[in-house]
């Protein structure tokens, strides 16, 4: 519980209308897409840097957790007020303060929504690459905060490749600068690759500089249709074996093309076990001579149909199905351990070939679908939570597929985060001695432990 | 009776909720306010907990349940279609049953609940649609605002002395060969845009089809719906289903997405079977196409002054996936430059009575038009519905900008006047 005296100060930091212990808002703010839900004490909106400077100095005085949240969108508890405290709304804070088309440079607020952003800089000609499927809604702040990826990774690198500089609110309520406005700055150490991924466990952005490039001219995409997975798989392998890196090279397994088959409005062959959607972008009068290559080269690993996306609608509707993949999965089972594994890419056939046997072993329907061209596979392990000892069979089945994927070199995360959801696995990729460098650094931030608590770091851990 | 479903109802669909967060991307609400209350995943998270036991029907839960304007564009992007809007119509009629109705929302159902008033107060120019109006001159003269306190600024189109009813009999004969199609137009367009339902009768009878208008209708029920009437919904309801059951139609028309939406989407939701109304019931521009009438309009020859139009996806409309149809008839009409606004498809931010309540939130949902009309360089935006034609011209208006807005079925009969009699 807070006190009375201290809810007082906060309303005297963010304003009235703005500070709230009301029922209705703390359940409202007690959620994200893991579908958990821990009550919070205290929903705070806040407006600019001092408003969280001041808020978290207080907290830190008071050791009160402080849990900062964007869209609330994000797959692995990120922004669950676990240990109750205030909850820091950033949403409002969604200015995007300066594109600079000299430079290609960006600062925006963290509230600032990813797709919103995008097509501000888009209709400057340029360009932001990170695409996590939540972009139409999740915020910047949190995509920095969980490093987020996207299919687009595959060629452009993820939201830490975007980073310039950030300005930061600490665990102790100061307010630092890491980075500036330059593609290079070797000036001390890079704090900003530090905080960018961290979770919000190190601070809070407050302000976040961007690096933008030129806009594609042109892009296509094509939607191919395999008889089998390993079919997929063995595409993606040849297409990178090539030496062709697409934009995008997503695959959805035949599980995932069952649940969005019937939204999708396009008519799927029943004899179609795997999908890869491939997109390619570039000056427009190479994308048809790239497509055919990409299509030559992956027509031997039985190919049933293709269709290529001639407009910017037909384009759109091959996304939509992708992005409508996560939450439609309910459809097979109530309950999901959503996983985002990455191997290297070689090993793509081999880590579904694994995945395969452990649905099996332990009778369990396991959907893949995600981005296979940079190796990072979005296992879904659907159960019924409610069907006796399942959870301990689904944790069986996680134990299983991590260490799958630390045997082929890969890791258990590759955009989504540890937050609570996999803080229990973190030793299993992380060395004892690494995570304990980690700890300390933890520690040298935020040494009341009230930045987003309990995350990343399970607590016997 | 058919009756309303209650929020237990929808035990299922509210589980149904995977907590994704798609809905922000897509509710004009949120997109003001910015805040989890007003977006479905949080009223949605409200919902649970009621039905849970964990939360009572408290001030704020009220007012995350007020910011709604039930136009559904969450329900049609929510990858597991949960009913937000008609969820948030549930726990709107358990506050009316539990506190009554609001000072608002009983002026609204005095009004709607008694077709007399409703004349009489559209005749002497008191009001119309959901509150009651005084006949204020603005500035200009020419245009009325809400006499409520609470929407001072609302500017409003001025209104018309002879009603719908007054102008057409119940039974106009047509070519027997053709469909016989009843008309439903709704309050707005019988009071405040007559006009509009003049067009359509006018255009219907040109093509021969012979058309039923029962004066017994009434409103479809959509701000009682809005305001938690849920008595008063099953009310009109059964009064406009029985007042179409007199006579034998093959369809029920509509020129007012939110009362297709009323009549067609919410009677269908309701218990009890309302097929044999429901079924018939279709948005006009979906029957002129279906019935061949865009293919007659595009062999006519095309004006040398044509207008510049845009046009304004209705939610109510847009949410039952019609949104082609509007489009194609504008871009045949002879006297139209049809042109795509970016931002089409937000909504105008009026929800039943959502801007008696917020009129503030409306006047900035609306204000998200703005940038749009003016970039397509459209002097008039045209729509399918009279509740967005007021909203939208009150945003304009705000705005100061020379733009109309418009009915389709206006530029239709703009296209065919040398035609009609």
């Amino acid at each position: 519980m807070i006190e009375d005296r201290i809810v007082q100060i906060l309303g005297e930091i963010v304003g009235s209308t703005n500070i709230s212990r009301e029922k209705a808002d703390k359940i409202t703010h007690s959620y994200d897409a893991t579908q958990q839900s821990y009550l919070p004490d205290v929903v705070v909106y806040v407006k600019n840097t001092e408003q969280v400077a001041k808020i978290i100095t207080l907290a830190n005085k008071e050791k009160i957790p402080i849990v900062p949240r964007g869209a609330g969108s994000g797959f692995t508890g990120g922004t669950l007020p676990i240990m109750g405290g205030i909850v820091l709304v950033l949403t409002r804070m969604n200015r995007i303060i300066d594109i600079d088309t000299d430079n290609l440079t960006a600062i925006v607020e963290p509230g600032v929504v990813t797709g919103q952003f995008q097509k501000a800089v888009e209709k400057l000609g340029l360009f932001y690459p990170p695409d996590p499927a939540s972009l139409a809604f999740s915020t910047l702040g949190g995509n920095v905060a969980e490093c987020a990826g996207g299919p687009r990774c595959v060629k452009y690198g993820v939201t830490k490749d975007y980073v310039l500089g950030l300005t930061m609110v600490t665990p102790t309520g100061d307010i630092i600068h890491t980075g500036g406005r330059t593609m290079k700055n070797v000036v001390g150490y890079d704090l900003t690759k530090l905080f960018v991924g961290s979770e919000g466990t190190l601070g809070i952005a407050t302000e976040i500089t961007l690096k933008l490039i030129p806009k594609p001219e042109a892009k296509k995409t094509m939607l191919v249709y395999f008889e089998t997975i390993d079919g997929a798989a063995q595409a993606v392998s040849n297409i990178i074996k090539n030496k062709i890196i697409p934009t995008t090279l997503e695959f959805l397994d035949a599980a995932t093309i069952d649940c969005v088959r019937k939204g999708s409005g396009l008519d799927i062959p029943q004899s179609c076990h795997a999908i890869l959607i491939i997109e390619v972008d570039g000056d427009a009068d190479i994308l048809d001579k790239q497509t055919q290559k990409i299509l030559t080269i992956v027509q031997p690993s039985g190919v049933i149909d293709t269709r290529i996306a001639h407009t910017h609608e037909e384009s759109e509707a091959i996304w939509a199905i992708r992005r409508n993949v996560s939450p439609s999965l309910r459809k097979i089972n109530p309950d999901k351990f959503n996983e985002d594994i990455v191997v290297p890419r070689s090993k793509v056939p081999d880590m579904i070939r694994a995945i395969e046997k452990i649905s099996r072993e332990f009778d369990v329907p396991i959907i893949n679908f995600g981005h296979a061209g940079d190796g990072n596979i979005h296992v879904n392990i659907m159960v019924d939570l409610k069907q006796d000892g399942m959870k301990e069979t689904a944790h069986k089945a996680l134990d299983k597929l991590f260490t799958a994927v630390i045997e082929m070199n890969g890791s258990i995360s590759g955009e989504h985060g540890i937050g609570t959801a996999k803080s229990p696995y973190l030793n299993m990729e992380v060395d004892e001695c690494t995570v304990s460098y980690m700890q300390t650094i933890k520690r040298i931030f935020d040494p009341n432990n009230i930045m987003n608590p309990g995350k990343i770091f399970s607590r016997d851990s | 009776m058919n009756t309303n479903k209650s929020l237990d109802d929808y035990t299922v669909e509210i589980q149904e909720c995977v907590k994704c967060g798609n809905c922000q991307a897509h509710c004009p609400v949120y997109n003001v306010t910015h805040r989890e209350g007003g977006v479905a995943r949080g009223k949605i998270a409200l919902a649970a907990s009621l039905l849970a036991g964990e939360i009572k029907l408290d001030k704020r839960l009220r007012e995350d349940i007020s910011l709604c304007l039930m136009c559904g564009s969450c329900v049609n992007k929510c990858p597991n279609k949960v009913p937000t809007h008609e969820i948030v119509g549930a726990i709107r009629r358990e506050i009316t049953e539990s506190r009554g109705l609001s000072l608002i929302g009983r002026a609204v159902s005095t009004v709607i609940g008694h077709p007399k008033l409703l004349k009489t107060l559209a005749k002497s120019g008191a009001v119309l649609s959901p509150v009651l109006l005084a006949k204020v001159p603005s500035a200009s003269g020419l245009r009325l605002r809400f006499h409520s306190p609470v929407m001072q600024k609302r500017t409003l189109p001025q209104v018309t002395f002879t009603n719908l009813f007054e102008r057409y009999p119940e039974f106009i004969q047509g070519d027997p060969e053709k469909p016989v199609v009843g008309i439903f137009s709704g309050c707005s367009t019988t009071y405040l845009y007559p006009d509009t339902g003049a067009a359509m009768i006018e255009i219907l009878k040109h093509f021969g089809y012979s058309i039923y208008f029962p004066q017994s209708q009434v409103c479809c029920g959509i701000p009682a719906l809005s305001t938690g009437n849920g008595k008063l919904v099953e009310k009109l309801a059964a009064t406009n289903i029985s007042s179409f059951a007199k006579h034998s139609v093959d369809y029920i028309l509509t020129c007012c997405a939110s009362c297709n939406g009323g009549i067609g989407e919410h009677y269908r939701s309701m218990k009890g079977d309302t097929g044999n109304f429901t079924d018939k019931v279709m948005d006009i521009h979906v029957f002129l196409k279906k019935q061949g009438i865009f293919d007659l309009i595009e062999k006519m020859s095309i004006w040398e002054n044509q207008t510049r139009v845009t046009y304004h996806d209705p939610c109510h409309l847009k949410t039952q996936g019609i949104t082609k149809e509007p489009r194609e008839l504008l871009n045949v009409l002879p006297n139209v430059d049809y042109v795509e606004m970016e931002g089409a498809d937000l909504c105008c931010g009026l929800g039943g009575t959502f801007s008696v309540y917020n009129y503030d939130y409306s006047k900035q949902i609306g204000a998200r038009k703005i940038d749009g009309l003016k970039e397509c360089g459209a002097s008039q935006i045209a729509t399918a519905c009279p509740g967005c034609i007021m909203q939208l011209q009150d945003s304009i208006n705000h705005a100061e900008l020379p733009i109309t807005a418009i009915h389709i079925l206006e530029l239709l009969e703009e296209a065919l006047k040398d035609r009609l009699t």
